[in-house]
């Protein structure tokens, strides 16, 4: 149920999001979910697109750092109170967030949360037991 | 104009004089450490020299140099000529590699070593009359103890402060009436700054500093004497020699006088070696004739100044010299701390990262700043931020470790570094000295 998180190392100044966006561009990766966690120097992009292989031996050809994570995706209403129930069971877990961050689809009702967790497999589990289900990266129009 | 000396007799002997003193002083010294320092002894053997080569101060340039090197490959005990139960300190300083330089002493050192700060004091005017502020640092670091014990020595009534907590030091030097100030001429102008904001100036006694251990400016002199309403004096030294008070500035603040009694000063071309004369420009080198326990001789400073013979107004007679205007070798003397790039390198490598690195000096309020920049690689990076934060803090602990002072790590985007076809620009020194 994993699907490929792609980090980039940026330095924190103007234009680099810019040039990495222009690289994407040219060779037609979509990018389908982007967060940055930042420093006042650097900063990590962390992004989901539909092609990860194709897009990570582009980046690393334009002289990139990068690394690849396996991060989990849920589907929440796209309703006020959509994503309460989820993080009420990582807390119920005692589950810790690293990161999360929103993923764009076109399903309608639908809204995609990517989250990086501590303890994938009783998240997997809990998620189960309420009638809640990971998403594929089928599901999300991803190549896996 | 009334001039005072500590030691008038020596301070303003004549020229015949001071020659007669310094090859008495060197031949005894060449026998001593011929004698008693196998490590050099083969050095003048390797050269072909023998202590009956050595009859006149002409004849030192016979003699084979010592460096830094020599003095890292000896450590610790490789170049002491004196058995440890007659030593009684130990002064050090940082050096490359992590490997430290430590000079010892016996009580006599200490009492000459003191004698040559007691001559810096009261060439700044100060008697027994005076409260002598040492905020130079305290303990391995050369700064403190010397001045220190010159303070004593003068009769001063001497406050050791050390350096660090700015307030207290106001503090003191108001309630206790400090009225000569001893430290780094960062620290000097970062208290004057501080007086200035805080509008002290008029509840100061001082009259007079004495800073050294690292470069400054004229302007910066002016700006502190300005600020703080005192005359500002420069004082040089290094530990390998004694420490501060090897040379030492007059009234006239026209170059340092080298104690010559004690150290024989020559300036070479440093890339051959070859000994150049007065007024030339050249590399610093120092030969301690009166040391008994660390005693080096012809030891290459890298320090780049020129030494000048006219009669200074003072009456003093020691040969002066400039302020160092660079170095020979790569060290940066940061804070008045020794750093080399070298020392970078090692910890970079150490903590795993390339050794594609530069190194950013800059002066910023009248302290120096180290930046460390570096380059990101595959196998540092992470998608997590924590991590790669958690790498950088134990590096510049690491850095804080080796170089004992605070450099700022910025981490850079791989192949960021500009890359030189010959020897890789490592430094950037920004200040303006």
């Amino acid at each position: 149920m994993r699907i490929h998180q792609i980090s980039v190392f940026l330095e924190n100044r103007a234009g680099q999001l810019a040039e990495i966006t222009k690289v994407l561009a040219q060779n037609n990766i979509d990018l389908r979910a982007i967060s940055i966690a930042e420093t006042s120097d650097y900063g990590v992009l962390r992004m989901i697109v539909d092609d990860a292989e194709r897009a990570t031996s582009i980046l690393l050809a334009n002289g990139y750092i990068l690394s690849m994570t396996p991060v989990l995706a849920a589907a929440v209403p796209d309703a006020p109170g959509g994503l309460a129930p989820v993080l009420g069971l990582l807390a119920q877990g005692q589950i810790d967030i690293e990161y999360m961050y929103s993923l764009f689809t076109h399903v309608e009702n639908k809204a995609y949360m990517v989250f990086r967790i501590s303890d994938e497999e009783k998240f997997q589990q809990l998620m189960e037991q309420n009638g809640m289900q990971l998403c594929s990266a089928q599901e999300l129009g991803l190549k896996s | 104009m009334s001039h005072r000396y500590y030691q008038p007799e020596i301070e303003t002997a004549s020229r015949e004089q001071i020659l007669a003193w310094q090859k008495e002083r060197l031949v005894k010294q060449v026998r001593h450490v011929w004698d008693h320092v196998p490590y050099y002894r083969k050095k003048m053997e390797e050269k072909g020299v023998t202590p009956d080569d050595i009859q006149e101060v002409a004849d030192l340039c016979k003699l084979p140099f010592l460096t830094k090197d020599d003095l890292r490959e000896a450590y610790p005990y490789g170049l002491l000529a004196k058995p440890l139960t007659d030593c009684v300190r130990i002064q050090s300083t940082s050096g490359t590699t992590g490997k430290r330089v430590v000079a010892f002493y016996t009580q006599h050192d200490l009492d000459l070593w003191e004698d040559c700060c007691a001559r810096a004091i009261v060439a700044a005017g100060g008697t027994n009359e005076d409260v002598c502020h040492v905020s130079y640092g305290y303990g391995l670091f050369t700064g403190g103890p010397g001045l220190n014990g010159g303070s004593h020595k003068v009769g001063c009534l001497t406050l050791p402060m050390s350096s660090g907590n700015t307030d207290r030091q106001l503090q003191f030097m108001i309630d206790l009436g400090s009225t000569i100030l001893c430290c780094t001429p960062s620290y000097a102008a970062y208290l004057a700054e501080s007086v200035h904001d805080r509008g002290l100036r008029d509840k100061l006694k001082l009259k007079a500093g004495i800073f050294g251990a690292e470069a400054w400016s004229e302007e910066m002199r002016r700006n502190i004497e300005k600020q703080l309403g005192i005359k500002a004096y420069d004082i040089y030294g290094l530990t390998e020699i004694s420490g501060p008070g090897v040379s030492f500035e007059c009234e006239a603040q026209t170059g340092m006088h080298i104690n010559e009694d004690h150290f024989i000063a020559e300036i070479i071309d440093p890339n051959t070696g070859e000994v150049l004369s007065d007024g030339q420009k050249g590399e610093l080198v120092f030969t301690s004739i009166t040391k008994e326990a660390f005693p080096l001789l012809r030891y290459r400073t890298r320090d780049i100044c020129i030494l000048t013979r006219e009669p200074c107004p003072c009456g003093r007679t020691h040969v002066k010299m400039t302020k160092p205007m660079g170095r020979s070798d790569d060290m940066l003397i940061i804070k008045g701390v020794n750093v080399f790039p070298s020392q970078i390198e090692t910890v970079l490598l150490e903590q795993g990262y390339p050794a594609n690195y530069q190194i950013l000096v800059d002066r910023v309020n009248n302290s120096d700043t180290l930046e460390v920049q570096v380059e990101m690689t595959a196998e540092n990076f992470s998608d997590s931020l924590a991590r790669i934060t958690e790498m950088e803090k134990s590096l510049v602990s690491a850095l804080k470790a080796m170089l004992g002072i605070y450099a700022k790590v910025k981490l850079v985007a791989p192949k960021s570094i500009v890359r030189s076809e010959g020897k890789a620009v490592r430094v950037i020194d920004n200040r303006k000295i």
